[in-house]
């Protein structure tokens, strides 16, 4: 069952080859007795899903069946769960319960999905390998000794690892997209303002943007259906119609125009990842597609405008992590500023520290027209790079990252190496644009993505393309070593 | 030498919406602790603030009352600082992008002149809660339910040159926003709070440099404040000191002020868009159908009221300026047709009680119709002058009807003329020497000699006699003894 896709999945609780229950319990035992090897959730919520299981299983039966209804999935535990540690993979929110969900942890719970758990993230979405988690790195499931990529590791992890069949994720400047790739899945980062932020917890607002996670680009299809949509409780949310992303998966793909920006191919990519992009490229090529040559001109100002943006916001939205009204408060404070210091440096990271303290840098008096005003201008200059090169071509193309799968400790000395690892997804958050990552070949035995840019809300066209190439390919069918147990 | 003394004014005006300004919490005063501040207003991880329109739109009308430019885009701005009862951590105020840019009033001068104020601009922001430090063992407690009160912070050019200026500024946009419906005025809840920016200088001068007074909630205690603050400058200034730019603290308790924090020690907000909120864009349509709606403002008030009661503009200004108390005044003169005796109780023995207990005219004990209720029996002659006082002290209590009060203290006023000839009789007989007196008398010397007979009759019928027909029925009565 763990092998299947979720559209298959739910074709076989419709034909009752097996019962939400049954499929249920069986992810919950691959978690438990293989979870200890990759690290990948912080939860399992093992009677809540079975109770929404059986829940399922009644409805299934009467035919009161909503879209996903009985289909087991994760939720990245950045998203708030009423009544459910939503610890952001933070020190600083280890005992936070939250008395309210996320509004697609609704979404879901409306669509009949259950909820086998929460899974690993790099601290507050602060990483890109899944190594500032407190609750330790999550472990790449081809390659146990690599990193996952992040920040949303744990839910690439448990999908390649068939630890759950979907999972929800976030996407601030590659989230969703590198360890997508990192770990051979397919991760979709939607417009921004298509699927609200309402109880995601905050790490920069102008850029976050929650996504599905998934084996297919079909799965993606699926599961982004029932996250997209207006949301009165989020101001930056799109009043904008939803289409049904699967219904025009399948259209023919001959005639479009794809943009291969030479920024992407330049000499920092590895020579073999290069070699399974382009294939890819070839293949959509083969289906009728019009390779077309563009440039971005600003790409190379995406890394350093988005470390400036990113923290900046940062700085302001993790304040509220005082000590005062929830989450983690230090022994005995003798002061009200000695509970504001000693919380926060006990309850963040280093990575979060060094985070709030760069932002609150870049926003100072003296420092903001350098560092912030500068940063929001090559943000425009990144913007209409993308709208000039959407004149010409109907999407864009070229790999997730430099690199396959890095090994643990790596880039840990150098936040600015692995901060490279973001070079190329970071301008599609900078940018607004939906993006997504698909599994299109091996280096080492690691797992490569292809990354798709798409226009402004036109996510249906990218999983159309996406879908045409699975149909074509079958990288996002391969599965890690030792996993057909 | 001659000094002048320059003061800008910022106000921090609470608006009167029913819901925060970023959350649907309850704005109301006075609940229990905590009792009104939701999952936004705690700064719950995750939520997300969205703006109530109705605080946009008044603080548009504010702006269009004062003749300002609406910003066609503003935006909101986070201001970083930590503190307890700011949950966030971030103050989202506006700061590049204010709603409403410059504006001007003007305001009468103690010799009758007229003075024009310009105002800089407003901006839209949320209020902070409160930190409580009493009763908490050493400790101290937040109550956040004032957190996200949507505010709309006035600030003015530094265009006064003293305290009654400023004072006259303050009030003047007091009757501003009561009249508009947007605050509710109330002085004691905090619903207005003024900052005062003061600097002095020698004629001719350039500008000096200037403290700031933070948080004045009264129009007494910023008249205070400000003299005391001009006071300690030019003492300053005069033995050979300087003033140093600071924030200031005045307690209005003790008539002190110290220093809060010197311009070394200000904060650095860190100000930046926030992300949250997207800009609001504002067009001509949505400006042009609140400035239909815009009600009656004060100045236009005054003249109306001069007009149409037949006041005088010291008393259209006392009755007409603040909302409130325009809207008391109309109502109890609609109800009781006598605009002259309205006037006379609304701005007499009603706001000499508001005043001695320090209360709003909102708080009244005694409502409009129960005012009008009484002012017809003076009217009607069942109760004198006197005694309706006496029947409103009874009102103020808590009473009420004024009707019930006159029946149930016997206090009608004797008006049955058959009654007070009886009493009148009654007193002649038992005043054989006081009447050979006063039939004796030198005729210039009688009028004062009636005295004694109305003090009696007065007495018999234990004042409730009408005055007048007591007089004319006993003129009449001694007249036919001569």
């Amino acid at each position: 069952m763990h092998n299947k896709t979720l559209a298959e999945l739910k074709i076989g609780l419709a034909k009752r080859e097996f019962s939400s229950v049954e499929l249920t319990r069986h992810f919950l035992d691959r978690i438990k007795s293989l979870d200890e090897n990759y690290n990948s959730f912080i939860s399992v919520t093992e009677d809540s899903a079975l109770a929404s299981a059986r829940q399922a299983d009644t409805n299934l039966s009467t035919g009161e069946a909503s879209a996903l209804c009985g289909l087991p999935i994760a939720h990245k535990d950045i998203f708030c769960t009423n009544g459910v540690r939503t610890s952001c993979g933070s020190r600083m929110l280890d005992n936070f319960v939250p008395p309210y969900n996320a509004r697609i942890v609704d979404n879901f719970a409306a669509a009949g999905a259950v909820v086998l758990g929460k899974t690993n993230m790099d601290e507050f979405a602060m990483g890109s390998s899944n190594e500032t988690s407190y609750y330790g790195p999550v472990k790449n499931p081809w390659h146990t000794d690599c990193v996952p990529g992040g920040s949303s590791g744990g839910s690439a992890a448990v999908i390649a690892a068939r630890l759950a069949p979907a999972a929800t994720a976030t996407d601030t400047g590659g989230s969703i997209r590198q360890p997508a790739a990192l770990c051979g899945i397919t991760g979709l980062k939607p417009t921004y303002g298509r699927v609200s932020r309402w109880g995601m917890i905050a790490f920069a607002s102008s850029l976050d943007q929650g996504g599905p996670m998934a084996h297919s680009a079909e799965d993606a299809a699926m599961l982004l259906n029932i996250m997209a949509g207006f949301d009165a409780r989020d101001s930056t949310s799109a009043e904008r119609k939803v289409p049904d992303y699967t219904a025009t998966l399948n259209q023919d793909i001959a005639g479009l125009t794809v943009g291969i920006p030479s920024e992407y191919f330049d000499e920092g990519l590895n020579p073999a990842t290069e070699q399974a992009v382009r294939e890819a490229l070839a293949e959509l090529e083969k289906q009728g597609a019009t390779l077309k040559d563009i440039s971005l001109p600003h790409s190379h100002l995406s890394v350093p405008a988005y470390y400036v943006i990113a923290p900046a916001e940062a700085s302001a939205n993790l304040s509220r992590f005082d000590g005062a009204r929830y989450g983690y408060r230090c022994k005995d404070p003798v002061d009200l500023h000695d509970m504001y210091m000693r919380s926060r440096a006990e309850g963040f990271g280093d990575e979060v520290k060094r985070r709030i303290l760069v932002g609150a840098y870049c926003l100072s008096a003296g420092y903001y027209d350098a560092y912030y005003n500068k940063a929001m201008q090559v943000r425009r200059l990144i913007k209409n790079d993308f709208e000039s090169a959407f004149n010409e071509v109907d999407i864009i193309a070229g790999p997730t990252c430099p690199n396959p799968a890095f090994e643990f400790g790596a880039k840990g000395d150098n936040p600015v190496a692995m901060y490279l690892e973001d070079i190329y997804t970071i301008a599609a958050n900078l940018a607004g644009l939906p993006a997504m990552s698909l599994p299109c070949g091996f280096v080492d035995e690691k797992p490569v993505g292809l990354q798709l840019i798409g226009q402004y809300f036109e996510e249906a066209r990218m999983l159309n393309i996406a879908h045409r190439y699975q149909l074509a390919t079958d990288w996002h069918q391969q599965s890690p070593a030792g996993i057909q147990l | 030498m001659t000094w002048e003394t320059v003061i800008g004014l910022e106000v921090h005006t609470q608006l009167a919406t029913h819901t925060k300004i970023f959350s649907g919490a309850s704005t109301e005063f006075g609940a229990e602790p905590n009792t009104q501040a939701c999952a936004i207003d705690l700064a719950m991880p995750g939520t997300l603030p969205v703006l109530n329109e109705e605080a946009l739109r008044m603080a548009v009308m504010f702006g269009l009352a004062v003749d300002a430019d609406i910003g066609k885009i503003s935006a909101f701005e986070r201001k970083n600082y930590f503190y307890p009862d700011l949950p966030k951590g971030y103050q989202t105020t506006q700061l590049e992008k204010p709603i409403v840019l410059g504006g001007h009033l003007d305001i009468e001068l103690a010799d009758g002149t007229t003075k024009t104020i310009r105002i800089h601009h407003a901006h839209l922001e949320e209020d902070a809660g409160k930190s409580l430090h009493e009763d908490f063992h050493g400790m101290s407690g937040i109550d956040l339910n004032r957190a996200g009160t949507p505010l709309i912070e006035i600030v003015s050019e530094p265009d006064m040159s003293n305290s009654d200026e400023a004072v006259a500024f303050a009030k003047k946009l007091h009757a501003i926003v009561t009249s508009l419906e947007i605050c509710d005025g109330i002085m004691a809840h905090g619903s207005m709070r003024f900052d005062v920016n003061v600097s002095v200088r020698h004629k001719g001068d350039e500008l000096g440099i200037r403290t700031e007074t933070k948080n004045l909630n009264s129009f007494r205690f910023m008249e205070k404040a400000i003299k005391k603050e001009v006071e300690r400058q030019i003492d300053l200034i005069e033995d050979g000191g300087t003033v140093l730019q600071e924030t200031r603290l005045y307690d209005g308790d003790t008539d002190t002020a110290r220093s809060m924090r010197s311009k070394e020690e200000a904060n650095d907000y860190r100000y930046f868009p926030c992300p949250d909120l997207l800009p609001i864009e504002i067009d001509q349509a949505y400006i042009d159908a609140v400035k239909a709606s815009l009600p009656e403002l004060p100045d236009a008030r005054h003249q109306r009221f001069m007009e149409q009661y037949q006041l005088s503009s010291y008393d259209a200004g006392v009755l007409g300026d603040d909302a409130a108390t325009a809207h008391y005044f109309e109502t109890t003169t609609e109800q009781c047709g006598d605009a002259k005796l309205a006037a006379n109780w609304v701005s007499g023995e009603l706001a000499a009680k508001l005043n001695s207990e320090d209360m709003a005219i909102q708080q009244s004990p005694v409502s409009a119709e129960q005012l009008a209720a009484l002012i017809k029996r003076i009217s009607d002659k069942t109760v004198s002058n006197k005694m309706a006082r006496e029947v409103f002290e009874v009102m103020w209590q808590g009473e009420g009807d004024p009707d019930s009060i006159i029946e149930a203290r016997g206090l009608k006023q004797v008006s049955d003329s058959g009654a007070i000839e009886a009493m009148v009789d009654e007193v002649i007989e038992n005043s054989s020497k006081q009447i050979d007196n006063y039939l004796n008398a030198d005729e210039a010397k009688r009028p004062k000699m009636l005295g004694y007979f109305v003090g009696q009759i007065m007495k018999a019928s234990k004042g409730q006699a009408n005055p007048q027909q007591v007089n004319e029925i006993l003129l009449n009565k001694l007249n036919a003894l001569l």
